[in-house]
């Protein structure tokens, strides 16, 4: 009788990259669920175009480079692209910047890199700084939080404005975005840059409705809801604890300093660490694993990196918020540091890292 | 802060970095006694079983042997002998599959037991601590004993090494899933597995000695807490169980936080690191002298109906064992030899129980992960994370898949122990080790490769240098003597032995034709030195030949010899060339004998040239071997012709010249003239001499010119004919010639036998047509007497 060969270890643990990324997706639904209560169902109709187009660009991809559709689309590396991506956008914004955003990072950031693991910047990212820099009247029409509307926005509402540009009632966005005195409402992180542009104190910047106790009205559930998946996502072990830490750690290291420099000129840690897109951006969208670090010395850089980045461009930068423009610029990073960061193997001498 | 080694000693646990924690899975045989497996029908023992090389057989196929007898004796390097597992005959010895992850066939033994299991004479020793270190080791290598928990590495050597061992370890670790044969050794035998390695203490002396044990076995712990009850020199290390923790380099970091240099040994920083199921064996071997025939095998796995831990004699074949405990194969068995992380599938159940055979893994379908298609590494590094030597192993996947092994290497492929975790973490299910083991195996390759073309280079060059060396040496020597020669005939009473003696002889032959024609040879013979330079040996015999020759012909000469002897060209032949001129009746027969001589050398000339028809006659040729051996053939002919042409002369005088039209019908107009210019010589005048010789040259230019057309390239009689004509013309218009010849003759010094037998043959052609000759002279010899 003969047996069947293979090759050792005929073991596994049967933690497999599906699993790894429907995990990551799963994680995603409490922040989603904050998005639609506070924004409405923008974000999801979004996620939705955005999953189309990823499962039909990966698709027709895959056909031309000759592989295995079915056990490629499996992987759901496509789905979650599309997903950070669609939480990413501005619940209103048309759906084409949806499609093509995500065409472009599936197709271009993607796949014309090799595919799965070959890409150096992170898809959803790429995606959405094309859109910004090309479209950056759509990728600003943000909306305040929906206790902050005038006029009321259904489910119905989201979807024609992003179809047609207008409400069902044919109110379009920037009516939308006013409040009673007709002044339009941006987000926190772009009122408090405006303000602090204009000379007021960041006390009395945010002494205005968009904010409220942690930081803006909204956002700091949504925060909150992304940094519960993240926990989550820690917990199963589908990411390290050294990416998320680290950008955090280095984000809040820094509002902090700036803050006691000059507390009227910046809205302080806290504010900081719940605005934006801090918390998806830190336990979603950095620990992309194909375009991080992947030495743990090196994640950590990665991580400060990104940190230090996101402060500067938001105090600093054109940009409310930067997390897009901080992420892709540490991946262009990780050469580099995974070359310099190599651990000290077995054997070898300490300071040789690694080098025989 | 405290050293390293007083951190040891107060049970500092350095943990394993990386590591995985795969279901350990030992609970189906934790608990179990060890059973005896009974005889199988059949052992094949393989006769390698260790890293190294097998022994020399000492039985033959039919023979009787005992339990415990030797079947092969180690030879030198690293070699261990094997033993018989029970009393039995040897059936056979021929190549079988072995344990080997492809199933190799190696020389096996093939042994029928005869249910007797009879044992050799055993010597059972309470107290080894008496013994030498040096005794001990050679029992420990007399028994066979090669490492049992998975390299096989041969014990002995191990043991024996002369550097100062700071720590004994002992590796209880077992930890791989599924295994327990070496907990349940340890739960029946702690007692013999310390008087083990008390046997290794004697003989290495350690400054300390650990027992490290995963936390998972708390039966085997307490065991040996029992067996250490009263024994303060052995240290006991329990740590958390984390795969791979039993590694050899791993346990040592565990339990010291020293790491072994990459490509060293646990030695080279003074550590020995023993197997438990090692240390059994070395008691057994050293205590109840028993020789290694049997080890605990742990059969396990869901397709096994009575998993148990058996004690199973070496050489028992798979298939034995599985039938034993009862094996229900479902579709795609997998049958294991080894752990799930590091052992290796067995393509049928044939191949035998060896002595690193620790575990025989039955999984059921779905009871370990089927291998499945590989997918895109996402980089996540968990592998990075997962490995227990602290590689990249998704960058040296990368550069194995690209074949970059230079790349491979500087991330320390070399260092990669295959344990496997990085394959058991990846999520995408790529068989990185796999991977890893042939681009190892093709750095091997290429690293053998490069040692072969370097050492073949080097061989290479060796030989360049020593050939250059000897030309340079020859060139040297060569040199030296030529300075020698010249200068020994600077200072002409000189020592050069061959151009003496060539001398002598010359000298006295010249002394004798001297004597009879009442005429100072002195210059002569001292030209001959000076012209003899170049001849050495071969060339001294010829020319020794030529001068007896040239005195025959000489003896019978009464005449003076001319002026013109000295005021030629002189040559080595000079005192043959001096007869020619003689005038006379006598003369004549000189003249004869010297023409003959020059038909010689230009024979030797003219056969060259037949290889090369279109070269001119009197054009000196470089030596070639070809030509050379022709020429030679052609010169004994010419020579044999000469002699004959002497003897003839003797009874008659004939002119050369009639010889000559003879000879070559061809020139009869020419002849003709000469038969004059004869006549006239015959009337002895010295200017007549010259006139005749004038002729002859003008002859020779002439038949040079016609030759030159004439020329066939084989040696046909009728070509020798006018072969032997020209050499003549030649050799009176171009005396130098002869000189040119000299070296030629030299070269042909080393004629093969084969050679001379075609001088001989050739001499006997000469012969017939001496003879030949000499009837035509005999004709001939009417005419020009007519004509006078």
């Amino acid at each position: 009788m003969s047996f069947k060969i293979a090759s050792s270890p005929h073991h596994h643990s049967m933690k497999k990259t599906p699993v790894l990324m429907r995990t990551v997706i799963y994680a995603c639904i409490p922040g989603i669920i904050a998005q639609y209560y506070f924004f409405g169902a923008g974000n999801l109709i979004h996620i939705f175009l955005a999953c189309l187009t990823a499962l039909l660009c990966e698709a027709l991809v895959l056909s031309l480079r000759e592989k295995s559709i079915r056990k490629h689309l499996g992987d759901y590396s496509a789905l979650l692209t599309a997903i950070l991506l669609g939480i990413s956008l501005p619940p209103l914004a048309p759906w084409w910047i949806t499609v093509l955003g995500t065409a472009f990072a599936i197709i271009i950031v993607k796949q014309l890199y090799g595919g799965l693991g070959s890409n150096p910047f992170n898809p959803a990212m790429a995606g959405y700084v094309m859109l910004l820099v090309s479209f950056p009247l759509q990728m600003t029409m943000w909306l305040p939080a929906k206790p902050l509307l005038t006029i009321d926005l259904s489910f119905l509402d989201s979807l024609n404005i992003i179809f047609t540009g207008f409400s069902l009632e044919g109110y379009s966005i920037a009516q939308l975005r006013s409040n009673i005195d007709g002044i339009t409402m941006a987000t926190p992180l772009d009122t408090l840059k405006v303000d602090l542009g204009l000379g007021l104190t960041a006390l009395e910047s945010m002494s205005k409705p968009v904010f409220s106790q942690l930081s803006g009205l909204g956002w700091e559930w949504v925060n909150l809801a992304f940094l519960l998946g993240g926990l989550y996502l820690l917990q199963a072990k589908a990411i390290k604890w050294h990416i998320p830490l680290s950008i955090l750690g280095a984000l809040a290291t820094m509002a902090f300093v700036a803050f006691m420099i000059a507390p009227d000129q910046t809205g302080g840690p806290v504010f900081h660490l719940f605005s934006g897109a801090t918390m998806l951006g830190a336990f979603f969208i950095a620990t992309d694993p194909v375009s991080a670090s992947t030495t743990n010395k090196g994640r950590i850089i990665f991580g400060i990196t990104i940190g230090i980045l996101v402060f500067v461009i938001r105090s600093y930068g054109g940009y409310p918020d930067a997390f897009a423009f901080a992420v892709l610029l540490a991946n262009m990073m990780v050469p580099l540091i995974d070359q310099l960061t190599q651990p000290k193997v077995y054997g070898h001498p300490a300071n040789s890292k690694g080098k025989s | 802060m405290e050293s390293l080694f007083e951190q040891v000693a107060q049970g500092r646990i350095w943990p394993l970095q990386g590591g995985v924690h795969p279901p350990a899975c030992k609970e189906n045989t934790s608990g179990l006694p060890i059973i005896p497996m009974p005889l199988p029908e059949v052992l094949v023992l393989p006769l390698k079983q260790h890293i190294g090389e097998g022994g020399k057989l000492l039985v033959s196929a039919g023979d009787k042997v005992l339990k415990g007898q030797p079947l092969t004796e180690p030879v030198k390097g690293l070699s261990l002998p094997i033993h018989a597992p029970t009393s039995g005959t040897v059936i056979k010895i021929e190549a079988h599959p072995v344990a080997h992850p492809s199933a190799l066939s190696e020389p096996c033994l093939f042994l029928a037991p005869d249910g007797q299991e009879q044992w050799v004479e055993r010597k059972p020793m309470a107290h080894f601590c008496a013994e030498t270190p040096e005794y001990l080791v050679s029992k420990i290598k007399q028994a066979g004993i090669s490492g049992l928990g998975g390299a096989g590495f041969p014990a002995y050597i191990k043991s024996s090494s002369l550097r100062n061992i700071n720590y004994l370890i002992v590796n209880a670790t077992e930890c791989e899933s599924y295994i327990t044969a070496d907990e349940s050794l340890i739960r029946r035998s702690a007692e013999n597995i310390i008087q083990g390695i008390d046997v290794i203490a004697n003989i290495v002396n350690p400054n300390m000695i650990l027992i490290g044990i995963e936390d998972d076995k708390p039966e085997a712990i307490k065991a040996l807490e029992q067996a250490l009850e009263h024994r303060h020199d052995i240290h006991l290390r329990v740590f958390p169980a984390k795969y791979p923790s039993g590694g050899e380099k791993q346990l040592i970091k565990i339990l010291t936080g020293e790491e072994v240099p990459s490509g060293g040994y646990p030695v080279d920083v003074g550590i020995l690191v023993h197997n438990v199921g090692t240390l059994y064996a070395v008691y057994k071997a050293v205590v109840e002298d028993e020789p290694l025939i049997s080890r605990i095998v742990t059969v396990t796995g869901e397709a096994i109906e009575h998993p148990q831990n058996l004690e199973v004699l070496l050489g028992t074949p798979v298939e034995a064992i599985l039938s034993h405990c009862g094996f229900n194969p479902g579709k795609e068995q997998r049958v294991i030899m080894g752990g799930p992380m590091m052992g290796f599938t067995l393509p049928h159940t044939q191949i035998p129980v060896v002595k690193i055979t620790n575990c025989v893994l039955a999984p059921a379908k779905g009871e370990l992960p089927e291998p499945q298609d590989e997918m895109d590494c996402i980089r996540c590094g968990a592998c990075a994370d997962a490995c227990p030597v602290s590689l990249l192993p998704q960058q040296m996947l990368w550069y194995a898949k690209a074949k970059d092994l230079a790349k491979t290497q500087e991330y320390n492929i070399k260092d990669c122990i295959e344990c496997g975790a990085c394959a058991y973490v990846c999520p995408s299910e790529i068989p990185l080790v796999q991977y890893y083991r042939v681009a190892k195996a093709e750095i091997r390759t290429q690293e053998q490769e490069k040692r072969q073309a370097e050492h073949a280079k080097q061989r290479f060059e060796a030989r360049q240098a020593r050939l250059a060396r000897e030309a340079e040496q020859r060139a040297e020597k060569q040199r030296i003597a030529a300075e020698k020669r010249k200068k020994a005939m600077a200072s002409s009473g000189a020592s050069n032995a061959v151009a003496d003696a060539l001398a002598r002889v010359k000298a006295k032959k010249a002394q004798q034709a001297a004597e009879q024609a009442n005429t100072a040879m002195e210059p002569s013979a001292q030209a001959t030195k000076e012209e003899a330079k170049p001849l050495t040996g071969a060339a001294a015999a010829v020319a020794k030949a030529k001068a007896r020759k040239a005195a025959q012909a000489a003896q019978q000469t009464t005449d003076q010899v001319t002026e013109q002897t000295t005021s030629d060209e002189v040559t080595g032949k000079e005192p043959s060339k001096a007869p020619q001129e003689a005038p006379a009746d006598d003369k004549k027969a000189a003249i004869a004998a010297a023409v003959a001589k020059a038909k010689a050398r230009k024979a030797a000339q003219g056969a060259e040239q037949t290889h090369k028809p279109t070269a001119q006659t009197d054009e000196a040729k470089g030596p070639e071997i070809q030509s050379d051996k022709k020429a030679a053939i052609a010169a004994a002919v010419a020579k044999a012709k000469a002699r004959k042409a002497a003897q003839q002369t003797e009874q008659t005088a004939v002119s050369d010249s009639q010889v000559l039209s003879d000879e070559d019908p061809s020139q009869q107009r020419d002849l003709s003239d000469t038969h004059k210019t004869q006549g006239a010589l015959t009337s002895s005048t010295d200017k007549k001499a010259a006139i005749a010789k004038a002729v002859a040259k003008a002859k020779a230019r002439k038949a040079a010119q016609e030759q030159t057309a004439t020329f066939a390239s084989s040696i046909s009689d009728t070509q020798e004919l006018t072969d032997e004509d020209k050499p003549q013309r030649s050799e009176l218009s171009d005396t130098h010639n002869i000189e040119a010849d000299a070296p030629e003759i030299e070269e042909q010094s080393p004629l093969s036998a084969a050679d001379a037998k075609k001088a001989a043959i050739a001499a006997a052609v000469a012969k017939a047509k001496a003879r030949k000759l000499a009837k035509a002279a005999e004709q001939a010899n009417d005419e020009p007497d007519n004509q006078d």
